[in-house]
């Protein structure tokens, strides 16, 4: 009996590690020709966030896999059915193997935290960051449940479209109108920020890579949270420069009344263009909220102030 | 008039969705024969006397395990609706669920697992075996224990009634962030009745908390000093504590939410004032401590298993229960980290990441203590075993994803996208619900008297294994490509899909290993007889609940132990201990007090839900003067006299000197086949029985 037990025991092994590659194999399978969004940055925060994920991934591994090998090398060792395994029920007691156990994962937390505090302070995204080129900003407010892009150096403003120069600075300036929080994330350029009423977040992100990039809603805000999705097209300056006077020649122009109509609540909105938005309607929407703490809560000089 | 009355009912709220009628359906045809069941064997009365009004906390468990593990199959058929919408829901098919019953499903598949399985099975868990760990007879409050199980049921039905009665679930997300859960987003009754299923049964944690905390450092028995305690109620303790520093901070923030959705006021709405941040706030604050509440019990149940299966003491006890209790109260520092995101500086991202990062210390020196227990001890791999070793493959993966998310550059990446989902699924998966299956289990022969069967439990707990790694590893990888949660609908332009059909697949395994689940337990009730354990310590186990009989008497024991080391019954049973005499027990008698109370509380929370304002007030007096009235009830207790105790005692012990045998050999349990056969005869004789009958 003890013979047929050791057997059953070596084989849920193999077929534990015979799964596991299965299961590997299956996903790379599966991914063939698919767009590993996070592993394929197209933008500098991306890029660098991507950098210090992997290297967190690795460092934590290299101290998991080994307690985890170890860990299932003693169940298998000292189980009772081996006649070779010593058994002493008094065994690990000493005071060093204890200050190691505390110690061991403290020295991996502290190279840990020694590579994010600096990495958080640099990729802080209300932070603009410098480049040769000069930061274009685009004011971007939810509503629901799509994206209104107000650039107001270039008195355009589009819907769910938002298009960019390549290797030039972007903020995002960020804001919400009769919209519960809504995350704004273009994955391929880099992390979310969340979108409220009466707050200037400000998302700072550089595009390295031409090409078409979608954008999410990445926090339900209601029913139609699943289609609040934009294209963030970025382009050569040239192409970018074209397409604003293109913009600029559109028919609709984002007035207030046409304001009013974004405002109600609409799914799947179609990506639109509009000239000479009203210069103001940033600050009105932000104001529009404002006044019950003494102003609109501006991130960048307030910090972290109240949260 | 008819508003006065019935506030904003009418027939339109009544269930008018496939999904809620056939919902309804099978809970009316369920209640309807479990009804005739009782009538038929004459049971009613057995029920309210034995069960319902009891006060014993044995009995008080296992009632937490039959409604935990049924909310368990009603969350999981949630999980397979939400998979099986987002599977077919790519590209021109829009599966099929809209986006606002798809939202509805996987707010109550989030609500029912946290709050009425891993919640519901921890107390049940808590409840059965800390009293006995201890040396207890029964607990410091035993009124407000049934009181706190009365309105965990209640909200249980709140949580229900959205489909059994009518109207609809809120479609926010389990934590129904603010504003979106205010009244200009969501007008519906959803969010009311979240509201009122989390107050209730909310209001039952923190009393049940209160109740443990004394418990464990008023009653345990002589010589158990603190130090001395089982970890499983080191876990409880630790727990417990948190849950009475949390829970009343949820119980405010609903109060602020109720009372922006009902009186108008301003405190999280996006207009007048209101703050939605500090909504996000406040319900991490409760919201992360909540997790580790339903951890740290879980880490005591594998550290005695580790101990008992490794037949040795747990390595650094003393290291052990510091890591809970650093666990514990760190778990209150990190909220944070659950929103980075919404744009707090560098300074006080990193100050949170690093907290978080400091719970991993204390988590990896707890893994540490059971390796150096399973060094040189000689381990048995019975299914609580498995468990655990199916646990730490998940929950390491759970850990390192979790790590990876305290570093705030890299959360703000993957931050509401699915590699989160899978990130918390692996800790609650693998951390709660194996603990929890791991400590039922390990138990199970304590609280039936016969222990599981051990060659169906390991089907079910490789099936679980399997099922998880097939359904989450899909989760991280579109996590990694960029999909949110919560997805009602997607591009099929994404290559997304087959993930997601992965993750279903991985889901339909899981829900294999419940039904493993099941089969193991009414094979193991077929095979009582053989699998009888007649001496109370199947396992050779350590600490004082083996030390009494399966399952223990009212009175748990009839001589209060005393205790002199750690594994206090493990000493024991190498000691001859002295014999001594029995004494008078005194037992709190039943009090169907708790029930009247959470039925008056669930009519408040439903009253308010409705705006039905009569029926809220009412049922507010009805709890105050059953209080009261509860409180010059001072004919609260019975004796057991000592001859009774030394007859029933004699009598078991008698017993077991018969029965003595190795009950412990898994060859005689039987396989599925066998399960198979046995249950269709059965069936067929009852079949051919009917048809004799009739000739």
């Amino acid at each position: 009996m003890a013979k047929h037990k050791k057997i059953r025991e070596g084989r849920a092994i193999w077929v534990a590690f015979l799964a596991l590659i299965g299961l590997g194999l299956l996903v790379a399978v599966l991914l063939r020709g698919n767009d590993v969004i996070l592993f394929n940055p197209k933008g500098l925060v991306a890029t660098q966030q991507r950098r210090l994920m992997v290297t967190s991934t690795l460092i934590m591994l290299g101290f998991a896999v080994p307690v985890l090998i170890t860990l299932y090398f003693f169940a298998w060792k000292f189980r009772e059915t081996n006649p070779k395994a010593t058994h002493n029920p008094s065994a690990s007691r000493g005071k060093l193997l204890m200050l190691a156990f505390w110690a061991m994962p403290t020295a991996i937390m502290l190279i840990l935290a020694s590579l994010m505090i600096p990495a958080t302070f640099k990729l802080e995204p209300q932070d603009t960051i410098k480049a040769e080129k000069d930061l274009l900003t685009i004011q971007v407010v939810a509503l629901r449940w799509k994206w209104l892009f107000i650039y107001p150096g270039q008195d355009i403003a589009t819907v769910n479209y938002v298009q960019i120069p390549v290797d030039t600075p972007v903020q995002f300036q960020l804001t919400a109108d009769e919209t519960p929080m809504s995350s704004f994330w273009i994955p391929h350029l880099g992390g979310q920020l969340y979108a409220m009423t009466e707050h200037n977040n400000r998302l700072n992100l550089l595009a390295d890579t031409p090409g078409d990039y979608e954008g999410s809603a990445a926090e339900i805000n209601g029913a139609g949270f699943a289609g609040m999705r934009f294209t963030t097209r970025v382009s050569a300056q040239d192409d970018f420069d074209t397409w604003v006077a293109k913009t600029k020649q559109s028919p609709a122009e984002l007035s207030t009344p046409e304001y009013k109509k974004l405002l109600g609540p609409s799914e799947n909105h179609p990506a639109t263009f509009y000239k000479d938005p009203d210069p103001s309607l940033y600050s009105t929407i932000l104001s529009k909220y404002a006044g019950s703490h003494g102003g609109s809560h501006d991130h960048q000089t307030q910090g972290a102030g109240e949260h | 008039m008819k508003e006065f009355w019935l506030g904003k009912l009418g027939w339109h709220a009544l269930p008018h969705e496939w999904f809620t009628i056939l919902g309804s359906i099978s809970f009316v045809m369920l209640g309807l024969t479990v009804i005739a069941g009782l009538t038929y064997t004459k049971r009613w009365k057995w029920l309210w006397n034995e069960w319902l009004t009891s006060v014993d906390p044995k009995r008080i468990g296992i009632m937490y395990f039959i409604v935990g593990g049924f909310m368990l199959l009603r969350g999981g058929l949630d999980a397979i609706m939400i998979w099986l919408q987002q599977s077919l829901s790519s590209g021109a098919s829009h599966g099929y669920l809209t986006a606002e019953h798809f939202q509805q499903v996987f707010t109550a598949h989030g609500n029912i697992m946290v709050f009425f399985v891993a919640m519901g099975l921890i107390f049940g868990l808590i409840n059965y075996i800390v009293p006995l760990q201890i040396g207890a007879r029964d607990l410091a409050s035993p009124f407000m224990n049934t009181l706190g199980f009365w309105l965990y049921v209640a909200g249980v039905v709140m949580v229900n009634m959205f489909f059994l009665f009518g109207g609809e679930y809120a479609a926010t997300g389990w934590l129904a962030v603010a504003p979106l859960s205010g009244k200009a987003f969501s007008p519906g009754v959803g969010v009311d009745y979240w509201i009122w299923s989390l107050q209730i049964s909310g209001v039952g944690t923190t009393l049940g908390a209160i109740n443990f905390i004394m418990t464990i450092l008023k009653m345990r028995a002589k010589g158990m000093t603190l130090l001395k305690m089982p970890l499983f109620t080191w876990g409880s303790l630790c727990s417990m504590i948190m849950a009475v520093s949390v829970f009343p901070l949820l119980t405010m923030t609903l109060f602020l939410v109720f009372f922006d959705r009902y009186f108008g006021t301003h405190f999280f709405t996006t207009d007048a004032g209101g703050n939605a941040m500090m909504y996000t706030n406040l319900i991490w604050m409760w919201g992360h401590p909540e997790v580790y509440i339903l951890m740290l019990p879980s880490f005591g149940v594998f550290s005695e298993i580790v101990s008992t299966f490794s037949r040795k003491p747990i390595a650094y006890y003393k290291s052990n229960v510091l890591a809970m209790i650093g666990v514990s109260s760190i778990a209150l520092l990190v909220w944070l980290h659950h929103f980075f995101t919404m744009g707090a500086s560098a300074e006080v991202n990193s100050a949170f990441g690093v907290a978080t990062m400091i719970i991993a210390i204390p988590t990896t020196v707890l893994v540490f203590s059971w390796i150096a227990t399973m060094y040189k001890g000689r381990i048995r791999f019975t299914t609580p075993m498995l468990w655990f070793l199916g646990f730490i493959a998940i929950f390491a993966l759970g850990g390192i994803s979790g790590v990876l998310l305290a570093i705030p550059p890299v959360d703000f990446q993957l931050h509401n996208s699915l590699f989160l989902v899978a990130h918390f699924h692996s800790t609650v998966i693998g951390g709660v619900l194996f603990g929890i299956f791991a400590g039922l289990n390990y138990w199970f022969p304590k609280i039936a008297g016969f222990r599981l069967n051990e060659r169906i439990g390991r089907y079910a707990v490789w099936a679980w294994i399997v099922g998880f790694f097939v359904a989450f590893t899909p989760l991280y990888i579109l996590g990694l490509m960029g999909a949110t949660r919560r997805l009602d609908h997607y591009d099929s332009s994404k290559g997304w899909q087959p993930f997601y059909i992965m993750a279903l697949v991985g889901g339909l395994i899981i829900a294999a290993g419940v039904a493993l689940q099941i089969v193991q337990i009414i094979a193991s009730i077929i095979q009582r007889k053989r699998l009888r354990d007649p001496t109370g310590d199947p396992w050779d186990g350590r600490t004082l609940e083996w030390a009494t009989a399966s399952p223990p008497p009212s009175y748990n024991f009839a001589v209060i132990p005393e205790v002199k080391t750690r594994d206090a019954y493990f000493e024991m049973k190498h000691l001859h201990a002295p014999k001594h005499a029995f004494e008078d027990i005194h037992m709190p008698k039943n009090t169907a007090s708790g029930i009247y109370i959470s039925i008056f509380a669930f009519l408040a929370g439903f009253g308010f839900v409705w705006e039905i304002n009569w029926l809220a007030v009412v049922s507010i007096i009805g709890i105050i003067v059953c209080l009261i009235a509860r409180t010059f009830n001072e004919d609260s207790e019975y004796t057991i006299p000592a001859e009774v105790v030394r007859k029933m005692e004699k009598a078991r012990t008698d017993k077991a000197d018969t029965h003595r045998k190795d009950s412990r050999d898994d060859e005689d349990d039987m396989g599925l086949i066998e399960f198979a056969k046995t249950v269709i005869t059965w069936a067929l004789g009852i079949a051919l029985g009917i048809v004799r009958g009739k000739k």
